[in-house]
């Protein structure tokens, strides 16, 4: 470790954490406690990462790590807390809601509930009293900390997160969404973990929002675990939208069975500092993942998605769109990963990143990787880096539309490709007004929640076609 | 079919390196290692002058302190940088004054490899530089260049006659730090080509550079140096073999190109240096760092390169476009076999406005072998209104090989277009059935295939190498079916 990065305070904290949540005084996870020790011991190994690494040489935390964070270390339950916090629901979307606050758990009555038909939801420090079997079958083994210093400090000071276990044979209609909120106190340093796991033939539906409730400052360090059996279906959306002054690494490791289909959709909205990981391993023959993403960056925002995917087994499929516009000084990273390995024959892949740059200032730095070992394949990958179509900005104005609106209908229409996937319509409507706003500068973190959609319309996309 | 793809496979892999004999010439060589006394030996051999010296300690020291990169996909042995001879020279009996009196033995080397200077200088009208070992042995056609001004020479005669030029443009596109093995060569270079085209002169004749390593356990490190002033246009090839050997040996070189106003460069390479055998041993390290300058407005630099030989090939010919205007191009067939591996690619810097890039890569993998392409397109603020289009297709020919595209773009202003592209699959069999159906048999059905798949670059070489590397593509993967 260079001595620069000895410097972070965070550093100093870890050990007291650890002790005050693992060690002699805490009590959390008694059956954790060795994956937790081994964790730490990884992280102490590697370190937090800095820009002479590889696959952090366009992403610089030592700004984001140069405060004296701190981090709640007991209560991991909490109950009837701040309701204004968790205001940010999809209005009209029917679902279930869980909430985080700063990495706890937040419940009413129960933090576990078991439904009728077996499908288990709720706080993952409950599910591991309750179920531990369960629970450590496929806790830690997916999310690796041998080689992942986040993932590491994650495993060894994680205080709550969500547990799902749908049974086999089980569909769930209603979605389940997850907010996961930060704020209120200043330079607050979270650890959220989940674990979802669908037995065979099963479906779920999942919402993952990381919200601030307002400027502070702070830094979410979050790992999902998902576990897909033999058939399993799982639409999983990530809507991130935290203030400026905070940071989020977020990793996502997903396991898949046979048949079984992932369909990720990540919408970054805001943020300071956000970084996504993504590890998508397709184990079972008929598998497929679709890994999408827009992201929509300004001032000095940067945001970073890694997308690795593990074609292990033959007759799997992937596909992966990321889309994103910069303005300002905002700078993106994309580093998409597909490893095809020696037998996986009959492997299709497909990787794509666009890119707009609206400004001189902004940046982009994009690495779509193939690694193949297997011939029998048909893999692809592109990456652009442009700007809007003068022709089709040429083509919108001269039927009398001004500039700006525009520039927005075309910037909306790039960003559309990824937001219209989104299965479920309430939710789809939610994120390509929000998608409008934000192009529109006026979705920056409102004072108490995002979707504040009072805001009278700036501009008109709706055209008069009878006036052309 | 099964069967069939077996044992084409099995003969492509068998298809025997034919450069691969030993000249049996007398040398002069370095003493094994690698010290200041190494490099200041190598200095006197050639009566070098002391800021050339000053140059090769100063990249000496800044090399002690580097460390070999490790960042390709590549899996190299240790090197072992003590146990290499770093200069070898055939034995000079007496000073030449003609062809006929070169060492009969040298002449028939040439000849082995195609290159009979006699005939080149008779037959077509190309003008050879020919490196043996380290040391520079002939250069034909000074005379008639000489009339258009173009200075085409070996490098030691270039230090010894132009030394203002080479002190003014040596390291300038490659400095003595720039990476490990280009410190290296800074350090110890021996021999190469040095040309220069004078203001407004086209060159009348394809320039050519031909490599060869014959001694055991050295290491050639030769030095390329083009400069193309205003408005002059060179066409350049380089060529290079090996004897067979066990040991693996080591190729460090350097080449740099600047290209001025409105100067146009086109660099050809066919690189076919002796790829091991087909367990894989012995064979050539392939360690070249090749750049090039845009300096002045409207100029381009061409990279064309066909890599079929080396054991292990690390090279990434690049363009810094800084002129306004100014257009970079690369063009890559490489092929892999048995287990070859090559991380190969090209860098597009792009400084000035309106700079335009290609990047054209062609990656054909056979055997147990692994084929990278690592490249950057980088443009800076300043470039603005530039383009950058790429595009990387790779080819698997067996189950045991790897295709691998490592991509690095970076973009950093609104106006600048970069678009990337790349594909990965095996021979098609509709493509195969389609002429096997026609009557064409499965061997040559592939060749035809792999020859259109290569087309695109092949078309970019000048004549002379198009059809030779034509003939290597054949040996090397005439009948692999995927």
């Amino acid at each position: 470790m260079s001595k620069e990065l000895n410097s972070i305070p965070v550093l100093d904290s870890i050990p007291q954490w650890f002790d005050a949540i693992v060690g002699k005084e805490g009590n959390a996870f008694k059956g954790l406690q060795n994956v937790r020790t081994s964790a730490l011991e990884d992280f102490n190994r590697l370190g937090f990462p800095n820009k002479k690494m590889e696959k952090w040489r366009s992403t610089d935390l030592k700004n984001v790590l140069s405060f004296d964070y701190s981090m709640a270390t007991k209560d991991f339950l909490m109950k009837d807390i701040l309701e204004e916090v968790f205001e940010c629901e999809v209005q009209e979307l029917d679902s279930y809601v869980m909430n985080l606050y700063k990495g706890r758990f937040v419940y009413k009555e129960s933090p576990l509930h078991i439904l009728d038909d077996g499908v288990i939801v709720g706080s993952l420090s409950a599910a591991f009293d309750k179920y531990p079997e369960l629970v450590e079958k496929h806790f830690g083994k997916y999310a690796k900390t041998e080689n992942n210093a986040f993932n590491a400090l994650n495993t060894a000071l994680f205080l709550d997160g969500l547990f799902v276990y749908i049974p086999k044979n089980v569909k769930v209609e209603k979605p389940l969404q997850l907010i996961n909120a930060v704020g209120t106190t200043e330079d607050v340093f979270v650890q959220n973990r989940n674990l979802i796991i669908l037995e065979e033939n099963s479906q779920l539906t999942l919402i993952h929002c990381d919200d601030s409730y307002n400027y502070k400052r702070s830094f979410t360090n979050s790992v999902t675990e998902i576990v897909l059996g033999a058939n399993a279906s799982i639409d999983h959306y990530r809507l991130q939208n935290i203030n400026n002054n905070s940071s989020l690494k977020s990793t996502v490791a997903v396991e898949q069975a046979r048949d079984s289909r992932l369909n990720t959709n990540s919408i970054i909205l805001n943020g300071g500092l956000i970084r996504n990981e993504s590890f998508v391993t397709l184990n079972g023959e008929g598998a497929h993942a679709d890994i999408l993403g827009v992201y929509l960056a300004d001032k000095n925002q940067h945001i970073d998605n890694q997308v690795y995917v593990d074609h292990a087994v033959p007759h799997c499929t992937s596909n992966e769109l990321f889309k994103g516009i910069l303005d300002d000084y905002a700078r993106a990273v994309f580093n998409g990963h597909i490893l095809v390995r020696r037998d996986a024959q009959e492997t299709l892949a497909s990787q794509n990143n666009a890119n707009i740059i609206l400004t001189d200032k902004a940046m982009i730095n994009t690495k779509p990787f193939l690694e193949i070992y297997a011939d029998d394949v048909k893999c692809s990958h592109g990456a652009t880096v442009g700007q809007l179509d003068d022709s089709a900005l040429f083509y919108i104005r001269q039927r009398g539309i001004s500039e700006d609106n525009a520039r927005m209908l075309l910037m909306y229409a790039f960003a559309a490709e990824v937001t219209q996937k989104i299965k479920i319509d309430s939710l789809r409507e939610r994120v390509e007004d929000m998608v409008k706003k934000r192009l529109r500068g006026e979705l920056s973190i409102c004072d108490q929640c995002v979707l504040q959609c009072s805001n009278p319309e700036k501009y008109n996309f709706e055209i008069d076609m009878s006036k052309i | 079919m099964a069967q069939d793809e077996k044992r084409l496979i099995e003969e492509v892999t068998q298809s025997e390196y034919k450069y691969g004999f030993v000249t049996d010439i007398e040398t002069e060589t370095a003493p094994k290692g690698l010290n200041e006394d190494t490099v200041r030996y190598i200095s006197t051999q050639k009566n070098e002058p002391e800021w050339l010296l000053e140059h090769r300690l100063k990249a000496f020291r800044k090399w002690k302190e580097m460390e070999q990169p490790n960042w390709a996909h590549l899996k190299i042995a240790e090197i072992d940088f003590q146990d290499i001879i770093y200069y070898a020279a055939p034995k000079k009996k007496k000073e030449l004054a003609s062809l006929d009196e070169v060492d009969p033995e040298l002449i028939d080397t040439f000849n082995k490899l195609g290159i009979s200077l006699e005939e080149q200088k008779r037959l077509s009208n190309v003008a050879v530089d020919a490196v043996i070992d380290s040391v520079s042995v002939k250069t034909t056609f000074t005379d008639t260049l000489a009339k258009h001004g173009i200075l085409f020479c070996s490098f030691s005669d270039a230090v010894k006659n132009y030394p203002d030029l080479v002190k003014k443009y040596l390291g300038m596109a490659v400095s003595p730090s720039d990476n490990f093995f280009a410190a290296l060569n800074t350090a110890v270079f021996s021999d190469g080509s040095f040309c220069y085209i004078p203001k407004g002169v086209r060159s009348p004749m394809e320039l050519s550079t031909y490599f060869r390593i014959n001694a055991a356990n050295t290491g050639q490190f030769e030095r390329t140096l083009i400069i193309a002033e205003e408005g002059s246009y060179v066409s350049y090839m380089e060529g290079c073999t090996a004897p067979q050997r066990d040991e693996n040996q080591l190729h460090a070189a350097i080449v740099e190109i600047i290209a001025m106003k409105d100067a146009e460069v086109k660099y050809s390479t066919v690189q076919n240096w002796y790829p091991g055998n087909k367990e894989g041993k012995g064979g050539i390290y392939n360690f070249v760092t090749k750049r090039g300058i845009c300096k002045g407005d409207h100029s381009k630099i061409s990279w064309t390169q066909v890599e079929t030989g080396s054991a292990i090939t690390w090279k990434y010919p690049s363009c810094i476009l800084s002129g306004d205007n100014s257009v970079g191009e690369f063009y890559s067939v490489a092929v892999t076999n048995n287990y070859q591996q090559a991380d190969t690619g090209s860098k597009m810097i792009h400084l000035g406005k309106n700079t335009k890039s290609t990047i054209i890569s062609k990656g054909i993998s056979a055997g147990h072998s692994n084929n990278s392409y690592r490249g950057l397109v980088k443009m800076t603020k300043r470039a603005t209104n530039s383009r950058n289009y790429s595009q990387c297709d790779s080819l698997l020919l067996g189950d045991q090989c790897g295709a691998h595209t490592f991509p690095y773009i970076e973009g950093a202003n609104k106006s600048s277009i970069i678009e990337h592209e790349a594909t990965t699959s095996k021979i098609s069999e509709d493509q195969l059935f389609y002429c096997q159906q026609r009557g064409i048999s499965q061997e040559s059905a592939v060749g035809l295939i792999v020859n259109g798949y290569a087309k695109e670059v092949l078309n970019k070489l000048p004549m002379e190498f198009a059809v030779e590397a034509q003939k290597l593509l054949s040996i090397s993967l005439e009948g692999s079916v995927g």
